[in-house]
């Protein structure tokens, strides 16, 4: 088995609500090996949202442990948790969520700049991240000079553009037809086989079946395999 | 990444030209206001000083309305104030009206001044050509005058007038002088040449004094040394004044331009500081402009703020793109206030008549208050921005 990226133990995500303590996540074991493509598939109100909020150390558990590429995210601090981001994961977002003013190159060097890079690296680590999405032509277009589709794909190209641990997409076809769907979906199992580590989130067994495991979620709790759920 | 944020924070202005526009009119207002008041007032002061100065700082004009036993400044007063400590001389000022004849030709109405050599040895420029008068045509009473351009005109018609003769009231004065037509001239000959539209001439005071058949002065001025000493010296003027009218009340009256000048220094001090608050007070409310449209701004880009957020952007980062934000709009609007201040003040010195010159402590001082203000009412908004919480500001599409 290859190298151990993504290790969670009893995690626990509670919201206090009034006087109550709402439970989301409920003592969650996650482990994840770099190389892996998994889906995390459940209904809504599972705890999918929450889930990948954690994963993408956006949020902290409120107990439990936590260690992506061998580093404890509990306990860090707003500014460590940015670098921890910005270096180890790629967010792929269901809206695409680029900058309307900004080209599709200009996106795609966002989390560049946030690294450091200079520019000059920037320009040409950009280009090469759309070349690889298929996007060479439309580099200078804006968002809204771009079909959803290619849209997504520029937020591919960005979530790629650090070349970080792990891809991190929630319900990436959400907003996309079901033919561009699939057209998506064959480029995240390209680049699962080029080597990249991808967790993505759905509600769709459709989109979960991509991935070469499913992991369920259900009322805050994770059960590997198929489970039948009415 | 300072940079990034520069160019990131610029771009976010310029992406909303009109709102950014609308949002600096409070400072540009303010800025402006600040520099054009500001400079044209110490223009128009350093102006009106420079006049009284030309005018005479360093002297005290002595109006001796004197006593029913005794009107006027006797030779002997005059010659006790002139022996008083700091006084460097006294100089009359005599004038009334008289017709001038030159081969027929009469002009009425024409002005004419006594003076004595004190007068031109304190008064810069009073002639263009000729000589002045010594104290010899004041002993001897010489016949002797200094003529304006505008005599000269009328009774010379274009002729070298030097070395001529005119009549005044019947007598024959030779011409050795002509008087210079922008000299600078003291306050009560100033006042008088306005009204004399048909000519000016200077004669020895003694030769007028005879003329009008008068044995007193009036009128005179006190050409001070050393301005430091003012007090003491006027106080001494005031004393030997009080004995030479025996302590009469009202006999005479003082009119120093140092004190004058002393009043409008405190005067502008006032005004700076008046319009100075003023102006802090608009560019208070430009600041709280600047501080709203942050706010809105931070409320409309929360997802933007969000995305950057996840996309490893550090909270610091964030917080020092908004506050750049807020510091080049209120910065912008400095510069805008700062050439718009100019302009006015340029046009209002061309109006007004003064010198345009660039007051730099008023542009320091406008353009340092906006940078001052952006910096503290874009720190509240870039805060909030900053401490954004990813999650809720990604969920809000
Ligand atoms: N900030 C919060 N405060 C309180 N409760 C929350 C908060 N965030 C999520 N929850 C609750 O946690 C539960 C799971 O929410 P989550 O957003 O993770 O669901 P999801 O699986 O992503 O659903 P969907 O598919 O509809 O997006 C829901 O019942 C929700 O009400
Ligand atoms: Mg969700």
């Amino acid at each position: 088995m290859s190298e151990t990226i993504l290790d969670m133990k009893d995690i626990v995500k509670s919201y206090r609500m009034g006087d109550e303590d709402q439970v989301v996540l409920k003592g969650v074991n996650l482990v994840v090996h770099k190389g892996e493509f998994i889906s995390i598939l459940g209904p809504s109100g599972s705890g999918k949202s929450t889930m990948m909020n954690i994963i993408g150390c956006l949020d902290t558990p409120t107990s439990g442990t936590y260690l992506l590429g061998g580093r404890n995210i509990t306990d860090q601090s707003q500014k460590q948790l940015a670098r921890i981001r910005s270096k180890e994961i790629g967010f792929i977002f269901q809206s695409f969520q680029l900058l309307p003013r900004l080209s599709a190159r200009e996106n795609v060097e966002l989390p560049l700049i946030y690294a450091h890079v200079p520019p000059q690296e920037r320009k040409i680590r950009a280009e090469e991240m759309l070349k690889k999405v298929g996007l060479e032509e439309k580099m200078n277009h804006r968002p809204n000079q771009l079909s959803g589709g290619q849209q997504q794909r520029v937020a591919i190209a960005r979530a790629l553009a650090n070349n970080p641990t792990i891809l991190l997409a929630d319900e990436p076809t959400g907003a996309l037809d079901q033919k561009t769907g699939k057209q998506v979906m064959n480029l995240f199992k390209e680049l699962n086989q080029e080597g990249n580590t991808i967790i993505m989130i759905t509600h769709d067994i459709n989109i979960a079946k991509y991935a070469n495991r499913i992991v369920n979620i259900l009322d805050g709790n994770l059960f590997e395999g198929d489970v039948n759920y009415a | 990444m300072l940079r990034e944020n520069i160019r990131m924070s610029w771009q976010n202005i310029l992406n909303n030209k009109m709102r950014s526009f609308l949002t600096i009119l409070g400072i540009v207002i303010g800025v402006t206001a600040i520099i054009a008041l500001i400079s044209i007032v110490q223009g128009v002061i350093d102006e009106s000083n420079k006049q009284f100065v030309g005018m005479g700082t360093g002297r005290v004009t002595v109006q001796a309305f004197g006593t029913p036993l005794k009107q006027g400044l006797s030779f002997n007063d005059i010659e006790s104030l002139s022996q008083i400590e700091n006084v460097t001389g006294v100089s009359p000022n005599l004038s009334f009206n008289s017709s001038v004849v030159k081969d027929g030709n009469v002009v009425e109405d024409v002005v004419i001044e006594g003076k004595n050599e004190v007068y031109f040895k304190t008064t810069e420029d009073v002639i263009s050509r000729g000589r002045v008068f010594n104290i010899l045509d004041m002993e001897s009473k010489n016949k002797v005058v200094m003529i304006d351009t505008e005599l000269s005109e009328s009774l010379f018609f274009g002729r070298d007038p030097m070395g001529e003769n005119i009549i005044i009231n019947g007598t024959s004065y030779s011409i050795v002088g002509i008087l210079n037509d922008e000299s600078s001239d003291d306050i009560m000959s100033m006042i008088d040449s306005s009204s004399a539209p048909n000519g000016k001439v200077i004669i020895p005071y003694t030769t007028a004094m005879t003329m009008a058949g008068i044995g007193n002065i009036f009128t005179i001025e006190i050409i001070i040394d050393d301005t430091n000493f003012m007090d003491q010296t006027i106080d001494k003027i005031e004393s030997v004044l009080n004995q030479a009218f025996n302590f009469k009340e009202d006999s005479y009256n003082l009119i120093n331009l140092d004190s004058l000048l002393d009043m409008m220094e405190t005067l502008q001090g006032m005004m700076t500081a008046m319009l100075t608050g003023i102006a802090a007070i608009s560019l208070l409310v430009g600041g709280i402009g600047i501080m709203n449209m942050m706010l809105v701004s931070v409320t409309e880009r929360t997802t933007e703020i969000g995305l950057r957020k996840a996309l490893g952007a550090e909270p610091g980062s964030i917080q020092i793109q908004f506050l750049l934000e807020s510091i080049f709009l209120s910065l912008l609007g400095g510069i805008i206030g700062a050439i718009l201040g100019l302009s006015i003040t340029y046009i209002a010195s061309d109006i007004i008549g003064i010198p345009f010159k660039i007051n730099y402590t008023a542009i320091f001082l406008g353009v340092g208050f906006s940078a001052a203000i952006g910096i503290i009412f874009g720190w509240a908004p870039a805060r909030k921005a900053s401490m954004l919480n990813p999650i809720d500001a990604l969920r809000s599409v």
